[in-house]
């Protein structure tokens, strides 16, 4: 019955998307004060009702029920609880749900936090997300249910495909759909302000967390991805500039853009027909996204199972979302005023620059996942694009949005001049000059390429640095506060910035050095033997077999030593899962802050011996420890206090309004 | 900004969607032949169940030809393997057989079992020849006319449609 | 005495075989010769797969290819002429890196067009700015101006 139930209750949480959607839009734009008040309501009660179905497909993971369609696929009774939990989302249609569960769970947060926003405007924000929501459940209920059964029962499933089976993929889908989701609120806001023509300061002021806390989560999502794909797969690479990477990829560079854009026309009313645009496209990119994923127009190792049925559906539903959202915007922007004007020579610039920069290169990475498909179409032949040419497009582009990274903050709003900021950062870039120049050779061989990636991280890093310094004295002398007071008294929204700018550095520093001084060593080792690598010697002592849950393989032990003495074990494994016949190679990866060890057990041969492929990584780690510093410094930002004493204002004013 | 001006991200989304849709009927995983229309590769290959024998693609000069590369191991290729026994009852134009990969013996016991439409069999064993004809699946089938000119190429089973609607027109064409 | 000989000639037999602390063989014959091979492979695109290079795939084509590019590059081909050669018989499709002819202008000359572009609008539209007036903002939005800088 669990199925069925849980079935139920996302149909009726269709009914309510319907309803909140027709009463909250009618409602706000005929002024019907009790239909807008159906909006709140209804945005908690379809989490509740989704969240519940969500509940009732895991409950039939958990309990192997394999009389349901989606269970017999994607689990197995041998399957690890956490693994059969994550199953539930290992699907097409079970992502689909846990896209629905985001969505409800995002209106029902803006709902609940949004005490500042008048009423109509909050009813056309949940009611532009109620369409958004209407097109995906009944996408998912028209074709792609995931509680359907299949009668009769399987005995037992065909388990999760073993490469899923994995931590990192437990959590990356969640991250990774909190933050493409979570852009759809920003695309609410920016719909309703062009409905309402309300497009203001305060209406950025309201916008920028909720696009700041989903930027925190993709960011985190495409991190844990990248992160994945390095252990799991077995061959140390971290990005592929694969269709699906791409995918997730554009609405980040996009996002990225428009929390900066946000910034302009929060504090200077600058950039609003820029900003409203940009908040639409970033959605219409994660929309584009779940259409790349799952139509089968492109070929890509993450795609789910395709059926051009599903992607007509989604092709329709993103033509009218977007569609009908850029002719709004072609229709109402024209009307939205200008906002304060600057100088060549300013912040804005340096922001605008960083928009135009980070959008072109979203452009660019679209370019090259389309062309192929563009090509085909036009009958002109099949090509591939992959990672050379990527990289050869967009680090050029990335690269002046780095050196501005080091300037925009300290370039005075308005009206700055380059004197006065030569003078600020001449220390800052000179230092950067000479230790990227030296550090290489403290790795190995110097190269020109590390030294100018070291160059754009140190320069950041120390831009960075001054900026924090010329604050803290600001605040000290000229406030007459003590350093740690002024450390404190400093808001968490500048931290934010901080700490999310030298994210970045820590991520270039990580992509340059391993890049630039990686070692790969494939031996072939018997018991007893040895290779070395960097200071390393590992020494094959044992193999033995292996038996889990639901695979059987081979265990190697590896001694690792340093100048004669152990230091460290590591137990690379060699699996061959039971049901779906398939070997992995499980990685034994020994992480450090200055760099991973990384043994993999490759084929056995006929002597006995093993293919060992070893690898040492520097810095590696700072990659994936750089973008959580970024989304660190997004959570940063969003805790400031303003946005609490704000909502607090408001919350005091608007109870002595609702008593007088 | 012109009022047009502010039109230019839906054409440019719509523009997009077009190609999209096109793209719904389209596999990305077809690799077109850039053999069509150039001179079948040359080789020297054993025969099956002929020792010490040799064929060599000039060896079918002169002749309309199929070529059909197939393997014992190869699933899609007994789906694929009736029509072809069916072409070699109703046609006259010979069907080479293109053992790819796989064991001669395999090879015999597949075709005693499942029908030979082949009017001999080669063996490409290593899968260096079938690497010249670009072939990345099996089953494939080309059609090289008299001149030894690559002038078709079907990637997958071949259908009853394949047969009738492409390869029998240019067969025709052909002998004109 | 005998058994104390032969024990002692047994042990002496197996020590020496012992293959401890012996530095394992790389599995490449000529390391020189794979890291050539990787590098091209790296941009070779495996057909069969679901968008992998061969030089990461396991697929028999990968392995078959990977051989044939060691093979040509033995017999003292170069690069260029290895990828014509993949490309003779598979198409453009089978590289990752784009060939620049008359249907991928657009793809390498795109970005850069887009970039000149963009900065010429961007800059365009701030002069314009510059030279209009300061437009006065509504009393809605100065009213509210005013509460947020009381923060």
């Amino acid at each position: 019955m669990t199925p069925e139930i849980g079935h139920f209750a996302i149909i009726l949480a269709l009914c309510v998307a319907i309803a909140q959607a027709f009463f909250s839009l009618v409602g706000a734009t005929r002024g019907y004060v009790n239909w807008m008040a159906v909006s709140r309501p209804s945005a908690y009660v379809l989490f509740f009702l989704t969240a519940f179905g969500f509940c009732c497909l895991v409950v039939s993971f958990l309990t192997n029920d394999f009389s349901v369609l989606n269970v017999a696929s994607n689990s197995n009774s041998q399957l690890p609880w956490p693994y059969r939990l994550a199953a539930s989302w290992g699907s097409h249609e079970g992502s689909l749900l846990l896209w629905v569960l985001m969505l409800s769970g995002w209106m029902a947060a803006v709902a609940r936090f949004s005490k500042e926003v008048p009423k109509d405007m909050l009813s056309l924000i949940l009611g532009v997300m109620a369409i958004v929501a209407i097109g995906f459940y009944s996408f998912l209920l028209l074709t792609s249910n995931p509680f359907d059964r299949l009668l009769p029962p399987a005995m037992d499933g065909r388990d999760l495909n073993p490469l899923l089976q994995d931590p990192g993929m437990v959590i990356h889908p969640p991250m990774l759909y909190m933050g493409y989701v979570g852009f759809s609120v920003v695309f609410a806001f920016a719909i309703a302000a062009l409905i309402s023509g309300r497009l203001d300061t305060t209406w950025a002021r309201w916008s920028r967390p909720w696009t700041t806390i989903a930027w925190a989560f993709l960011t985190v999502g495409v991190a844990l991805g990248s992160w994945w794909a390095y252990y799991e797969l077995g061959w140390g690479g971290w990005w592929f500039w694969d269709p699906v990477e791409n995918a997730s990829f554009m609405p980040w560079l996009c996002g990225t853009a428009l929390m900066h854009s946000l910034l302009v026309t929060e504090k200077r009313g600058s950039f609003k027909v820029w900003t409203v645009l940009l908040a639409i496209i970033t959605f219409s990119l994660s929309l584009l996204g779940t259409f790349l994923v799952r139509s089968g127009v492109l070929t890509s190792v993450h795609a789910f199972a395709t059926d051009p049925e599903r992607g007509v559906f989604i092709l329709g539903f993103l033509v009218f979302v977007v569609g009908s959202s850029l002719l709004l915007f072609a229709w109402r922007a024209p009307k939205v005023g200008l906002g304060g004007r600057f100088s060549l020579v300013s912040r804005e610039s340096a922001l605008l620059a960083n928009n135009v920069l980070l959008v072109v290169a979203a452009a660019s990475v679209l370019l090259g996942t389309l062309y192929p498909l563009f090509l085909d179409a036009l009958g002109l032949g099949k090509i591939s694009v992959g990672p050379p040419y990527f990289d050869a497009v967009f680090v050029p582009i990335m690269v002046p949005a780095m050196f501005l990274m080091g300037i925009g903050p300290i370039a005075r709003w308005k009206k700055s001049s380059v004197p006065e900021l030569a003078v600020k950062l001449k220390w800052a870039f000179a230092i950067a000059v000479i230790s990227a120049l030296l550090m290489p050779f403290a790795m190995g061989d110097w190269s020109i390429l590390v030294s100018f990636g070291l160059l754009m991280a140190t320069w950041i890093a120390l831009a960075g640095l001054v900026n924090l310094w010329t604050r803290l004295k600001q605040m000290s002398s000229g406030e007459g506060r003590t350093l740690l007071g002024s450390f404190l008294a400093i808001p968490n929204a500048y931290y934010g910035m901080l700490f999310a700018h030298w994210g970045v550095a820590v991520f270039i520093v990580g992509v340059t050095l391993v890049n630039g001084y990686e070692v790969e060593k494939d031996v072939k080792m018997s018991l007893g033997n040895t290779v070395t690598i960097g200071e390393y010697t590992i020494r094959l002592d044992a193999l033995k077999d292996l038996k889990g849950p639901n695979y059987t393989g081979v265990e190697g032990s590896m001694a690792i030593l340093v100048d004669g003495k152990e230091v460290d074990r590591m137990f690379p494994q060699k699996r061959m899962y039971n049901v779906q016949q398939m070997p992995m190679t499980e990685a034994a990866i020994d992480t450090g802050f200055t760099r991973d060890l990384y043994i993999s057990l490759g084929e056995p041969l006929n002597d006995g011996s093993w293919v060992v492929r070893v690898y040492l990584k520097p810095f590696v780690d700072w990659i994936w420890g750089g973008a959580f510093l970024m989304a660190l410094g997004g959570v940063l930002a969003v805790s400031d206090r303003r946005y609490r004493r704000a909502s607090q204002d408001e919350e005091n004013r608007g109870e002595k309004t609702a008593s007088s | 900004m012109t009022a047009t001006g502010f039109l230019f991200p839906f054409f440019i989304f719509f523009g997009i969607t077009v190609f999209l849709w096109k793209g719904l009927s389209l596999n990305p995983k077809e690799v077109p032949s850039p053999l069509i229309g150039k001179a079948a590769p040359e080789f020297t290959l054993p025969i099956l169940n002929e020792f010490d024998a040799r064929l060599s693609n000039s060896d079918m000069e002169g002749k309309v030809w199929l070529l059909n590369v197939f393997a014992s191991w190869c699933g899609p290729c007994l789906v694929e393997h009736p029509i072809l026994v069916n072409f070699a009852k109703t046609s006259d134009i010979p069907i080479l057989g293109f053992n790819y990969k796989d064991k001669p013996q395999a090879a015999v016991q597949w075709l005693n079992r499942h029908g030979d439409p082949y009017e001999r069999v080669v063996l490409d064993i290593d899968g260096r020849v079938g690497l010249d004809y670009g072939v990345y699946g099996v089953p494939e089938t080309f059609l090289i006319d008299g001149r030894g000119i690559i002038r078709y190429k079907k990637i997958g089973p071949l259908t009853q449609a394949d047969v009738s609607e492409d390869i029998l027109p240019l067969i025709q064409e052909l002998r004109q | 005495m005998i058994k104390k000989i032969s024990l002692t000639v047994l042990m002496v037999f197996l020590v020496s075989n012992l293959s401890f602390a012996e530095e394992a063989p790389l599995l490449a014959k000529d390391p020189e010769l794979e890291e050539r091979v990787k590098a091209i492979s790296v941009e070779l695109r495996c057909l069969v797969c679901q968008n992998q290079t061969i030089a990461d795939s396991n697929a028999g084509l990968a392995i078959d290819l990977k051989n044939q590019v060691r093979d040509m590059l033995r017999q003292g081909m170069n690069e260029h002429q290895i990828k014509d050669f993949m490309v003779e018989r598979y198409g453009d499709f089978v590289l990752y890196d784009p060939p620049v002819k008359g249907t991928t202008m657009v793809l390498w000359i795109g970005p850069l067009l887009m970039l000149i572009l963009a900065f010429w609008m961007a800059v365009r539209i701030v002069r314009r700015r510059s030279r209009g007036i300061d437009l006065p903002q509504s009393s809605e939005d100065a009213a509210r101006a005013r509460e947020l800088l009381k923060d």
